[in-house]
């Protein structure tokens, strides 16, 4: 259980964490989502003590990290993978970690062929491909057998297969019990693991809910029409507070907070024709872009206006 | 290395964790952090960073011969260009001073190698594995301290033994002197302790500035620049009350056999040259836990 209480960070003008409150639960898969510069990677390094919080402060299991007796036991960190001497090899690299709290070489050789760099092993780490320096910070993670762990971007840099591999990792150390706190910017790469999220933006808490809540709230909502008379409709319905998006088409409106059933009846009790009623399921990338669309520091303008095709996260 | 194509290795272990057999869990304090752990650690860092091994030797091997062809030139076995034939430089030196004046090369390289033992893990990154191993983090100072001072301590008083005994076996009878002189035997184990902590000097310095270039650049100002510039822009008193105090000065009151009025006595010459390095270790201690890593 990671306890995250009133945290804050700034560093120099800049607000990195802003008075931040969430806890980790046991035992599942969190995602730690949040737009680039939301202030995720800061917040994972005052849970393991690299920095210090302004205000507030963190526990793990009920301490601070720095007075565990094994820190590296309690918590083990994914947070940079590059973060190697390029001279020392893999398993020097791990050796030398692990030697700080005991671990043995069988264990650095059992945690090597785990991320199946067992090949590796021997050659020096600067020579790593940036997927092979992940799996190495994933071995460092898992070295001294924590029950808590880390993961900053885990996937960043993997290959389609990588990627699967760390989803299936990540399932299994929550399925094994253990506290798993995983970030990313993007919610597809989390959508089939996480069953927890905590979301942020510039710093602040947006939410913290169940996945399921994210994609079931999105999902009822969303209904795309298609009709001659869709400026007609859009009036309409807009008029009563709903939430009408119009897009790039002229005849083809987005409602949003209407069940299809209701959008048909009122178009029909008008007297409007319909070519296409559809309800969607809104991704939950949107969802989450929906969330976080005010906290994002520096936004992308669109370029055109995109149609929105949807598909439901995987 | 047999394995060259990243797919061969590439491919993780299908077996995850969730189906690795049950090994007997440790527990925290059966795994607790420990400076002995911690020493064991940096000793595991630093034997396998092979530039580092290959710098040591060097340092040792440039002390030797730079003290044999020293001694070769003031024997007049090697002629110079020097002001007076036949006795080459050194004639007028301290055969003790001549074995060991490899000591002037060979502080930078260990002074170097000091700086990149903890300047490199802010380079790249490792100081962050480090200190979430050892969150307190200054058992990691120390032990750095400890490997790098123990290691060089045997190396360099080898080789300032070595140096001296080659020395004195080129310069011949009638130049030469003995370990057994008064004073000697004090200035080359003196020799071999002083690299010793120039190695420790350069771990504090790169602990304090994190910065590879910087901290090389005020360790190689502070033994070679700093003691003659103080000779060249200072008030002659002040000159004379301040450079004895400099940790290359203090160094030499302990590594010479003949002392100078410009110097201090060896013992408190040693003193002074600690006081330097628990200060400077001081400070690095109060940066590293001050600061965000």
């Amino acid at each position: 259980m990671i306890v995250i209480d009133h945290l804050s960070k700034r560093y120099g003008e800049q607000i990195a964490v802003d008075d931040l409150t969430f806890t980790v639960k046991p035992g599942v898969v969190t995602g730690f989502l949040g737009p680039n510069g939301a202030g995720k990677s800061t917040t994972m390094r005052m849970i393991i003590g690299l920095d210090r919080p302004d205000s507030g402060q963190v526990t793990v299991d009920g301490r601070r990290y720095a007075e565990h007796l094994a820190p590296i036991h309690e918590v083990g960190a994914l947070l940079e993978a590059k973060a190697v001497h390029p001279a020392r090899s893999a398993r020097n690299h791990l050796r030398a970690i692990g030697a700080t709290t005991g671990v043995t070489a069988k264990r650095v050789d059992e945690v090597l062929d785990l991320v199946g760099l067992t090949g590796a092993a021997g050659r020096r780490a600067g020579d790593f491909s940036l997927g092979m320096s992940q799996r190495l910070g994933i071995a460092g993670a898992l070295l001294a057998d924590p029950q808590i762990l880390l993961f900053d971007e885990p996937v960043n840099g993997l290959d389609p297969e990588g990627i699967l591999w760390v989803r299936g990792l990540l399932g299994d150390l929550a399925a094994q019990g253990r506290t798993v706190f995983v970030s990313s910017h993007l919610i597809t790469e989390l959508g089939a693991v996480a069953e927890q999220l905590v979301i942020i933006g510039r710093g602040r808490l947006i939410a913290e809910i169940p996945m399921s809540e994210l994609g079931a709230g999105a999902a009822q909502r969303a209904v795309h029409v298609r009709s001659p008379q869709a400026e007609q409709l859009a009036a309409l319905i807009g008029a009563e507070g709903v939430s009408v998006r119009t897009g790039a088409d002229r005849d083809v409106i987005e409602i949003t907070g209407l069940d299809s059933e209701v959008v048909g009846r009122r178009a029909a009790e008008a007297g409007i024709v319909l070519y296409e009623l559809t309800p969607r399921t809104v991704s939950l990338e949107q969802a989450f872009m929906d969330l976080t669309r005010d906290a994002v520091d520096y936004p992308a303008h669109p370029a055109a206006p995109t149609s929105r095709t949807d598909r439901s996260a995987a | 290395m047999a394995v060259t194509s990243e797919s061969s290795i590439g491919t993780p272990n299908p077996r995850h964790a969730a189906e690795d057999p049950p090994r007997p869990s440790a527990t925290s304090s059966q795994l607790a952090v420990t400076q002995r752990r911690v020493i064991g650690s940096e000793w595991i860092k630093f034997r396998s960073v092979r530039s580092w091994t290959i710098m040591s030797a060097v340092a040792a091997l440039l002390m030797i011969a730079f003290g044999a062809l020293a001694a070769s030139v003031a024997s007049g076995a090697v002629p110079t260009s020097g002001p007076r034939p036949g006795g080459g430089p050194f004639a007028a030196t301290d055969p003790t001073a001549i074995s060991l004046s490899g000591t002037t090369l060979t502080q930078l390289i260990v002074g170097v190698l000091g700086v990149l033992f903890i300047s490199n893990e802010y380079a790249n990154g490792m100081i962050r594995a480090t200190f979430a191993a050892v969150p307190r983090r200054l058992p990691v100072l120390w032990a750095k301290v400890i490997v790098l001072a123990g290691s060089l301590m045997v190396l360099m008083v080898v080789a300032g033994l070595a140096s001296f005994l080659l020395g004195q076996l080129i310069l011949g009878d009638g130049k030469n002197t003995t370990l057994g002189a008064d004073g000697v035997l004090r200035a080359v184990l003196g020799s071999g302790l002083y690299l010793a902590g120039i190695g420790v000097l350069g771990v504090a310095v790169g602990a304090l500035l994190r910065n590879t270039a910087g901290a090389i650049s005020v360790v190689v100002a502070t033994l070679l620049i700093v003691p003659g510039l103080a000779r060249l822009v200072l008030p002659e008193d002040w000159n004379t009350t301040i450079t004895p105090y400099l940790p290359s000065s203090a160094g030499s009151a302990f590594t010479s056999v003949t002392g100078s009025d410009t110097l201090l006595g060896p013992a408190a010459g040693a003193a002074v040259f600690v006081g330097w390095l628990v200060v400077l270790l001081a400070g690095a201690a109060i940066m590293i836990r001050r600061r965000d890593a």
